[in-house]
């Protein structure tokens, strides 16, 4: 096994083994920290596909994020306050149910990146994260102004929604759902960085003219990399609005288009395991500095800078060196 | 008389008052070397890129194989058989030697969608991918980062990956630049035998090798092409003396 591959073994030990301690010990909250730090990295899962294998700096992933929590709420909203959906038109009850959620989450997601990936690869570089950054902004006062919802102070679901089977309330079972869709995300893109779209769509990132000239469409394969990406971050956006029972706004803003991105940056772009070290980081640094001190954002720029000036791999490349092209 | 791979007939480019291409006529046969030469601003890389497909001409029609490609994007025509190569090396840095050669072969198989399957245990995009690695003397490199390697590894690599689509008509943009003389015989010798897998157009500035090569030759001027024909006919031209070869010829 490379060195990857240990401190790759290193982070789902932790991931198994803290929560693990946390429910023997009877910390919930230290599961709840975890269950933050998976849903995190997954939702970085997501963007690291776009971004360090397609090339495709999106600042705003927070679309399908806030997308799949408001998938969430919508269809919990509905199911609790027994009121259809689309009364005028379409009678469709609401649902409590996890799966339902997920697939309605993962679908519009993939729809919304669809249509923004359609109009924002006409552009690259700068200009393109400016064309996903304004996307955000739009569903995010959107989504303030949207009343029946909640408008800017969101909504509240009172019961975690179900899945066949589990106790969701029981914090342990809940994350161990969270911590089995990562370890799906993670291994999805690990076999389509090794198949042949993962080929096309990293020479498509590197030498977007070679593609084009041995007959491959790169644009395509980018779009394609860009609804897979939206699809899991939306993934992310449903089970952490089921993580804190509440949807608002907040999801959809550029901040959290940031911190995704912060937490692929922090983990290593391009490295299969980048976002989970960068989002159980960034959790860590979140629980433990911010009770210190309330400025604690600081250092976590300081960190940022560091990484972006001397450790480009983050804390993977670090941990395990450069990236090995695979074989 | 075997029709023409690729013909290229009036084609004409402006950019504002600039005529880049003026009603260029140029054809390329089955088994030769046809070299397009011709002093710097010529004119010869927006041809190619017309030619290629980079670039839409004002007037002017381009024929691969008899059939009319003028209105297809580059992507076409590389599935319908041409190959270019690139004057600066386009190659995926990051990838491995092996990897670069197993896009063009993707290219080929026309299968770039799969998912799921791992690319490198496909063996027949393998086989396509080290069978061209092995003609530019490069398999024993396949494993090697492509940033790792030589300028003049590149070059081969280069062609490599346009050996991968098992093409009908080459289009090399130099492939000699910034090779020392021994890498430049090395190129030339393998430029010989490629003729016969496909015709190759070659825009090069290496005079020894174009004359060692060419088939024919075009000299391009301010985008016109002003001598076409043998080497030695071109050698004796007046007019290219004048304008491009001077004392070197």
């Amino acid at each position: 096994m490379s060195r990857e591959g240990y401190v790759n073994a290193a982070l789902i030990a932790g991931l198994i083994g803290v929560p693990l301690w946390a429910h023997v010990a009877g910390e919930p909250f230290t599961i709840t920290l975890a269950t933050r730090a998976v849903i995190f990295a997954l939702a970085a899962v997501g963007l690291n596909l776009a971004l360090g294998l397609g090339g495709l700096v999106s600042l705003g992933h927070a679309v399908f994020f806030g997308i799949g929590g408001y998938a969430m709420g919508i269809l919990a909203f509905h199911a609790q306050t027994y009121t259809p959906m689309f009364p005028d038109w379409l009678n469709i009850e609401g649902t409590k149910s996890m799966p339902v959620i997920w697939l309605v989450a993962v679908v519009s997601s993939a729809l919304a990146a669809l249509v923004i990936g359609l109009l924002s690869l006409r552009t690259s570089g700068v200009y393109f994260i400016m064309i996903t950054l304004a996307f955000g902004q739009m569903f995010y006062y959107f989504a303030i102004s949207w009343r029946a919802y909640g408008g800017e102070d969101g909504m509240s679901i009172y019961l975690r929604n179900s899945f066949p089977g589990l106790n969701t309330l029981d914090p342990i079972q809940f994350y161990g759902l969270c911590f089995v869709l990562l370890c799906a995300a993670l291994w999805l893109t690990a076999r389509i960085a090794r198949a042949p779209f993962g080929l096309l769509l990293n020479a498509a990132r590197q030498v977007p003219h070679r593609v084009e000239t041995v007959g491959l469409d790169g644009q395509r394969a980018k779009l394609v990399a860009f609804v897979i990406s939206g699809a899991i971050t939306g993934l992310a956006g449903a089970l952490f609005a089921d993580l804190n029972r509440f949807v608002s706004p907040t999801m959809f803003s550029w901040h959290m288009s940031g911190e995704i991105m912060i937490f692929v940056i922090l983990g290593g772009v391009a490295r299969l395991f980048g976002p989970v070290a960068g989002a159980v980081l960034f959790v860590a640094m979140e629980h433990v500095l911010g009770d210190l001190w309330d400025h604690w954002h600081i250092l976590l720029g300081l960190l940022l800078l560091g990484v972006v000036l001397f450790a480009r791999g983050g804390v993977i490349g670090l941990l395990a060196g450069k990236a090995r092209t695979h074989d | 008389m075997t029709d023409p791979v690729l013909e290229v007939r009036g084609l004409t480019k402006r950019f504002g008052a600039l005529v880049v291409s003026d009603a260029i006529d140029l054809s390329l046969n089955p088994g030769e070397i046809h070299a397009l030469i011709g002093p710097n601003g010529a004119g010869k890389t927006t041809l190619i890129a017309q030619v290629c497909g980079m670039l839409a001409p004002d007037a002017g029609r381009i024929r691969l194989k008899g059939q009319d490609v003028t209105a297809l994007p580059a992507r076409a025509r590389a599935r319908r058989g041409l190959a270019r190569t690139f004057q600066i090396s386009a190659l995926a840095m990051e990838d491995t030697v092996l990897q670069n050669a197993m896009l063009g072969a993707l290219g080929a198989a026309a299968t770039p969608w799969r998912l799921f399957r791992p690319v490198l245990q496909d063996a027949a995009l393998r086989a396509t991918a080290e069978a061209a690695l092995s003609r530019v003397g490069l398999l024993d490199k396949a494993a090697v980062r492509t940033a790792e390697l030589s300028h003049g590894e590149r070059r081969q690599l280069e062609v490599a990956v346009a050996l991968t689509l098992k093409p009908a008509a080459f289009v090399m943009d130099e492939p000699m630049a910034g090779l020392g003389a021994e890498g430049g015989q090395k190129m030339t010798a393998l430029l010989d035998q490629l003729r016969h897998e496909a015709p190759i157009l070659l825009v090069e500035h290496d005079m020894d090798a174009v004359f060692a090569l060419a088939d024919r030759i075009s000299v391009l001027v301010y985008g016109r092409v002003i001598a076409s024909g043998p080497p030695d006919a071109i050698r004796a031209d007046a007019a290219v003396r004048e304008a491009y070869l001077g004392d070197a010829a």
